[in-house]
């Protein structure tokens, strides 16, 4: 568990109002919804051809996310995906499995 | 468990419980302590399980009730049909859930649920007590729109295969005994349904099974719907460039009744005869919901409150999965359930150490469906809260379907399984 990386990002990162009443471990719940093909935490079963996103460099899977975002990094489902999370829901979840071992 | 294991496991529960409720609110980071007991072992309650020990690292007590003894799969179970899989492929057990996790499985049935009181009783008389309750029960059939197939005899002959089992074994035994040149009657309800893309999944896979075993059979697919109700374009071109001459589609064609004996299927001014005549009824909230005084809308699906999956008008029943009423093109899907799992988990969690849910939840969906024995097709969409709605809704420009049916997206969807069912159950 690496609830403080979290905890930190979410602090630097929530701006919104509703900021103060926010569940402290949103970016966990954020992450979460990507278990479902991408494995509890990040952590895909060995073998099922779904990447792991355990414990992978924010930088590099924020980029990917964001290409998908935008349209420049092809793909069946991520890119369609991608466009239902805002910027800083992205960053909460490429910082919480960041930190995933 | 031995009953005084059982009574000394509630009354910790119970009494983490009432310490839970006496602290002040807005005390900080109090953990969440208490007994949640989660009623159905499917896609939704052995996912909110499993997260509800996992996030309040094992801190609060959960029961899961199932009645049945090993989980199997709705989605790839018409692979089972197609005999593209074995019932083994689909059917995973509770030990992980159990021993790793340390929720306690109780293999019973649920007979009534006393809300005021919170506490639950069991066919086999035992009670339980719950801080919380998430009621993830499923679906049953409405069969008095379909009266003729309200007996355990008439579905043995007319199998609807719309809850994994032994309903999909009877259904693949039949499309295997079927003549060359027979007739498969494939008839599906009006939306909302559980799955709604899997009948013309279904339609594809038993046209794969008839090409290859049966060339002169053919698939009527009734469907009681204007049109096809998922991924239509692409479904429409598996069927006319795989299934040419096979899959025969009539829209509008809603079977009132059925003939057992004759396999017959009455329409409103038609009758169909099958001889394999496979009938997905129209459906509601299982029982155990509609009957425990949760409100209902159409009178058929459980309304809720989108922050935390609780009970419009029922504290401390949280309700998941396909008995509830869905938020605007959310579908009834097992992917779908797991995301209310976790929501609803979060915000039990919250809840119990006297906190709010998160204002602002999302979730999202992916739906696989295999139109042969090697491509899939997906389709996906991303649900944010909306504070003036109160619901969460679709965002727009998210989401959407596979440009076109792939073997990429077949080995995708068999990954989806292997990593969704260990998120469950694992």
């Amino acid at each position: 568990m690496k609830k403080p990386a979290a905890l930190v990002a979410l602090l630097l990162l929530s701006g919104s109002p509703l900021a103060q009443t926010a569940d402290p471990e949103r970016a966990r719940n954020l992450a979460a919804t990507c278990a479902n093909c991408h494995g509890t935490n990040g952590h895909a079963v060995a073998g099922s051809g779904i990447d792991p996103l355990a414990g992978v460099d924010r930088r590099s899977s924020l980029q990917k996310l964001r290409d998908f975002k935008s349209g420049q990094r092809p793909g069946t489902i991520m890119p369609q995906i991608a466009k239902g999370y805002s910027e800083e829901q992205l960053e909460l979840i490429a910082t919480y499995l960041a930190a995933q071992k | 468990m031995a009953d005084l294991d059982r009574r000394a496991f509630l009354k910790a529960g119970a009494l983490a419980g009432a310490l839970a409720l006496t602290g002040c609110a807005g005390s900080g980071m109090r953990p969440a302590r208490g007994h949640v007991v989660v009623v159905g072992g499917g896609y939704g309650g052995a996912t909110a399980a499993k997260y509800l020990r996992m996030w309040s690292a094992r801190g609060v007590d959960v029961t899961l009730v199932e009645r049945a003894p090993r989980f199997v799969s709705c989605p790839m179970s018409n692979l089972v049909i197609a005999g593209y899989r074995s019932m083994a492929d689909i059917t995973l057990d509770y030990d992980r859930l159990q021993h790793h996790w340390g929720v306690r499985v109780v293999h019973g049935e649920v007979l009534a649920i006393d809300t005021a009181a919170r506490r639950l009783r069991l066919a086999d008389g035992g009670e339980l007590h719950y801080d919380r309750l998430v009621l993830s029960p499923g679906i049953d059939f409405l069969w008095q729109e379909v009266p003729g197939l309200d007996s355990a005899t008439a579905q043995g002959s007319i199998p609807h295969a719309w809850k994994a089992g032994a309903q999909t074994v009877a259904l693949r035994r039949q499309l295997e005994a079927m003549p060359d040149g027979g007739v498969f009657v494939l008839s599906i309800p009006r939306a909302p349904y559980r799955c709604p893309p899997g009948p013309y999944e279904r339609a594809c896979l038993v046209a794969d099974y008839c090409k290859r075993h049966k060339p002169r059979a053919k698939v009527l697919v009734l469907d009681a719907n204007d049109e096809i109700v998922s991924k239509k374009g692409l479904f429409a071109k598996a069927w006319a460039e795989l299934y040419p001459g096979i899959i025969e589609y009539r829209p509008q064609s809603e079977v009132r009744d059925v003939h057992v004996a004759t396999r017959t299927a009455r329409l409103d001014f038609d009758e169909v005869r099958a001889d394999v005549l496979n009938v997905i009824p129209p459906q509601r909230a299982a029982d155990i919901a509609a009957t425990s005084g949760l409100r209902l809308i159409n009178q058929r699906w459980v309304e809720i409150d989108w922050l935390s999956m609780e009970s419009s008008n029922t504290p401390g029943v949280h309700v998941l999965g396909d008995a509830i009423f869905p938020a605007p093109t959310m579908p009834k899907s097992g992917h779908v359930a797991n995301q209310q799992a976790k929501l609803a988990a979060a915000a039990i969690l919250r809840l119990l150490a006297g906190e709010q849910p998160d204002p602002a939840p999302l979730l999202m969906n992916t739906c696989y469906s295999f139109v042969d024995a090697r491509s899939a097709i997906h389709v996906a969409a991303v649900f944010q809260y909306d504070p003036a709605s109160r619901v969460l809704q679709p965002v727009a420009g998210a989401g959407g379907v596979s440009g076109a049916r792939s073997e990429l997206e077949g080995r995708i969807a068999n990954g989806w399984a292997q990593n969704m069912w260990a998120d469950m159950l694992s």
